[in-house]
């Protein structure tokens, strides 16, 4: 029986553009170099500031040369605790469920490596670089605590953000006393940087008590308001333009250091200022997932049904700031077990915060929970794919609720049959190519919760018969500027092409917050609702207007399409918008919607995106080199506005999954506590030649609770599963389990 | 101490004084003339964004000082698109989504102008991979940029085809 429900149509109407693979509106701006990103602009008078950072990871700076730095020419101006003006704000406070501690050198403290200790400003990029090598600090030094069995362990409050460090449900003991197999084993998953290809980077400006920010922000009206706070001014004189970001990836929703203190900077000498942080700087103080171990129980009937299910994570944190990847969570609403208890551990080093990375906590907690069911799979002898279809969730393991819509056994099946799963030999070791190099296929599923978050938006119709849409959306890459107009340009009834978007900057209502995979559910509800205001407004006019051809019809008696009103009844009754409006002697007519969920329908249901994906590894049995020639996922996300996009976006999420299998891994010295790859040449992602032949199957599904346009998210999901899906297909080729990511050479030979 | 060159940009001749010798290529490009669809993704060399075309051969601006370029011919992202009529390869990026963020952009775009002008790789998709391997994209764009190399490399066959 399919588990998919089939979609209300009476719900809600698409025209012509949603579903449309349409190419990115912005894509002409992009290839020719002229879409602005934060640190291409440059106002008069500009001054260039570069941050100077820690080379300890714990103690104080004693003394700094700021005689020497301003002493080079074009240097303008040394910042340093010793002349920093206080913010409005206390920075080691925390303010709001988003606001980290941050360094804006309020003291001489060092708390990690890479940390700002001055801020050098200049009339030239090259003068402020080498003003900062001049300061040539003095420290006095603390030994650094780096690694997980160096640190100091605590159990944290909460884990994420806000939410519960353990939960059980059912009974853990007699799960784990019933089971005829058990797997306990232990995985680690290391410090990984989100280093977007745009830097942090930022342009301000004052004008006497108004501010002008050009930065990339993922949640940009409710950084208006947090920026506003730190500079003691009402969010209203802060405009905040961030029409671009070069990538964010959970980085570029929260405020750091560096960005206060050059709008600091641009207040204490009435320039502008620019800060565009190097590569090396992103290793510090911009955030990072933090690391964990891992350890998980599944134990199992006879025929491999979990009967309990076990998963404990501790994950490493600052010394005065907290985020505890949830990595523990990634086992509530995947697989059905009787028995479910999670619970969640921290430790404190000196490294910067952590924070939200692509998947916080669903990425780390799929890489180990995806192995050790291939590691039961295998003890009890049944195929990794049949494991899961026996493990099964009808309904929301954690809660016991229906799931709003899923369609995870579909995926399975056409994942598979797309893959070529059938006739895998279960025994690893079994494959070769005519190259001699060993084979391994490995799957592992993909789940990622659907939120939905709060956002505002404006519909206004025009006498010309366009319309302008307008929320403060932030484009990181996913393709808002395209999706979003379409769902916009489909509740007005009009084609894409005669809708203007606005977006990208805070004086726009707000847009809500570009993460959690949640931003095209929420914005595009509310520009949704706008567009449907708009046209009830107008279908209001013209069916009380006798002069009208739709007068008596109702406002439920009408539809819009093709920019006219149409009588539901009788195709011959229609009017175009800008004759409605004209007639009325209006300019254009307003209309305003919210996006959100429906409490009832949140408490009701769970709702997830789901997935299957699907890998082959070639290994080198002699060098032990590991290629992923061949990935192919299914995933299951409501409904999709633009399947160019959404399986870029896939396509993105499995390369992030590979990458977490096979690459990334910050390294941090333990007698200094400095990152030691922290640049593109050690710190590896994966290049073009990494990357396989790709394929990301979009499955149908229809899902009429979460929220109004049927929508789910699409950005995260693909690194679940997959990093989980290479990691078994390397056990299939070789017959070696790795449990500590990422998989390198050294653990497949000798 | 200043350093005078003179350096064709995009078609057009520019006598630069340069204020300072440490001036890179990319600095020159992005803060003094403002041309600043080059992006900085990391000024050692290791990402590509900043990928130009000096004297038809792609480089890292980054890695190259303004200084030592004399006479030198540098084509940037804001040259390829004549009239407003976007090259062959710009075109494919566009029509197979070869970008999400588009930080990068520009430099794939410039690189696989550089490995179509060197031509080398030939229709072979791991030889286009290798050598787009230079070019880091971190939103995962890899497939849709391989698929656009390829493409726009055998639209550019075929037109010099017609015209032989």
């Amino acid at each position: 029986m399919p588990d998919t429900i089939p979609f209300p149509s009476a719900q809600v109407r698409f025209g012509s553009s949603s579903g449309q693979p349409l190419t990115r509106r912005d894509g002409f701006l992009k290839v020719t170099g002229a879409a602005t990103f934060a640190a291409d602009n440059h106002p008069e008078n500009l001054l260039h500031a570069v941050v100077a950072v820690s080379t300890i990871a714990r103690g104080r700076v004693v003394s700094l040369d700021v005689e020497a730095a301003k002493a080079h020419p074009g240097v303008v101006e040394v910042i340093t605790p010793a002349n920093c003006p206080p913010l409005a704000l206390d920075p080691d406070e925390k303010h709001g469920l988003f606001g980290f501690r941050f360094d804006a050198l309020q003291n001489d403290r060092v708390r990690y490596a890479k940390q700002p200790i001055a801020l050098v400003l200049a009339e030239t990029l090259e003068a402020a670089t080498e003003g900062t090598r001049l300061l040539a600090p003095v420290y006095e030094t603390e030994p650094a605590r780096i690694g997980f069995d160096n640190g100091e362990p605590y159990a944290p409050a909460t884990v994420g953000v806000g939410g519960a460090p353990d939960f059980d449900r059912g009974d853990l003991a007699a799960g784990l006393a019933a089971a005829a197999h058990l797997v306990d084993t232990e995985y680690e998953t290391p410090a990984q940087y989100h280093n977007a290809m745009e830097p942090h980077a930022i342009v301000a400006e004052w004008d006497g008590d108004t501010l002008t920010i050009d930065t990339p922000n993922q949640a940009i009206v409710l950084s208006r308001a947090a920026y506003a706070a730190f500079f003691g001014i009402p969010p209203e004189n802060v405009y905040l333009r961030s029409p671009f970001l070069g990538g964010g990836f959970g980085s570029k929703a929260i405020l750091a250091g560096p960005q206060i203190l050059c709008i600091r900077a641009a207040r204490m000498l009435q320039r502008p200022v620019k800060l565009a942080l190097p590569r090396d700087q992103m290793f510090g103080p911009v955030g990072h997932r933090g690391a964990t171990r891992q350890r998980l129980r599944l134990a199992t009937d006879a025929e491999g049904r979990l009967t309990a299910l076990e998963h404990h994570a501790v994950a490493t944190t600052s010394s005065f700031d907290e985020f505890i990847e949830p990595a523990a969570n990634a086992s509530h609403n995947l697989y059905a077990s009787p028995a479910i208890s999670t619970r969640h551990g921290a430790v404190r080093v000196d490294t910067g915060t952590p924070g939200p990375m692509r998947a916080p906590g669903e990425a780390s907690g799929s890489a180990a929970l995806e192995c050790a069911l291939d590691e039961a799979a295998a003890a009890i002898g049944i195929d990794p794919l049949e494991m899961r279809l026996r493990n099964y969730a009808e309904t929301d393991p954690a809660t016991g609720r229906p799931f709003s819509a899923k369609a995870l056994r579909e995926c399975y099946a056409q994942g598979a049959e797309r893959f070529g799963w059938a006739g895998r030999p279960l025994a690893p070791r079994q494959m070769t190519d005519d190259a001699g190099r060993l084979v391994g296929w490995g799957m592992g599923s993909a789940l990622f919760p659907a939120p939905m978050f709060q956002a505002e938006a404006r519909a206004t119709l025009r006498a010309d018969g366009t319309a302008l849409v307008e929320t403060a959306a932030a484009d990181m890459g996913q393709g808002a500027w395209t999706a979003l107009a379409q769902i916009a340009a489909d509740s007005l009834g009009l084609d894409i092409e005669q809708v203007e978007f606005r977006s990208g900057t805070s004086d726009l209502p707000d847009g809500g917050v570009a993460g959690g995979s949640g931003h095209t559910a929420t914005a595009g509800s509310a520009l949704h609702n706008a567009g449907t205001d708009a046209i009830a407004k107008l279908a209001e006019i013209a069916v009380n207007d006798p002069a009208s051809p739709l007068f008596g019809a109702g406002n439920a008696g009408v539809e819009a399409r093709e920019g006219r009103l149409w009588h539901r009844e009788d195709e011959t009754r229609s009017e175009g918008y800008g004759d409605i409006l004209a007639r009325s002697g209006m300019e254009s007519l307003e209309g305003s919607g919210t996006g959100g969920r429906d409490p009832a329908d949140a408490e009701a249901r769970a709702m997830f995106s789901h997935g299957a994906v699907f890998a082959e590894v070639k290994v080198d049995p002699d060098l032990g080199q590991v290629l992923v020639t061949r990935l192919v996922g299914a995933f299951a996300a409501g409904r999709i506005i633009n399947p160019k996009l959404a399986r870029s976006q896939l396509y993105g999420g499995m390369i992030w999954g590979l990458s977490f299998a096979l690459h990334e891994e910050a390294i941090h010295d333990r007698r200094t506590g400095r990152p030691v790859n922290a640049d593109l040449a050690g710190y590896h992602i994966p290049v073009h030649a990494d990357i396989p032949a790709m394929e990301a199957l979009l499955i149908d599904e229809d899902d009429r609770y979460v929220n109004v346009l049927g929508i789910k998210g699409v950005g995260e999901i693909g690194i679940t599963g997959t990093v989980g899906a290479i990691a078994n297909a390397i056990w299939h080729a070789t017959g070696v389990r790795v449990r500590r990511y990422p998989i390198r050479i050294e653990d497949l030979i000798g | 101490m200043s350093l005078s060159v003179t350096l064709t940009i995009n078609g057009d001749r520019k006598d630069v004084v340069l204020e300072d010798p440490r001036v890179t290529l990319l600095d020159l490009l992005r803060e003094r003339l403002h041309l600043t669809g080059t992006k900085k993704g990391c000024d050692r060399g290791q990402c590509g964004a900043c990928t130009v075309l000096v004297d038809g051969r792609r480089i890292n601006a980054c890695l190259a000082l303004a200084a030592s370029l004399d006479g030198a011919e540098v084509m940037t992202i804001e040259g390829l698109a004549v009239g407003g009529r976007l090259a062959t390869v710009q075109s494919a990026f566009i029509e197979h989504d070869g970008f999400q963020c588009g930080f990068c952009t520009p430099g794939q775009i410039m690189s696989a102008v550089g490995l179509i002008l060197e031509g080398d790789a030939g229709d072979d998709p791991d030889r286009v991979r290798e050598g787009m391997s230079g070019n880091l994209c971190r939103c995962g764009a890899h497939a849709g940029i391989i698929e656009a190399v390829l493409d726009a490399q055998k639209r550019v066959a075929g037109e010099e085809g017609k015209a032989a």
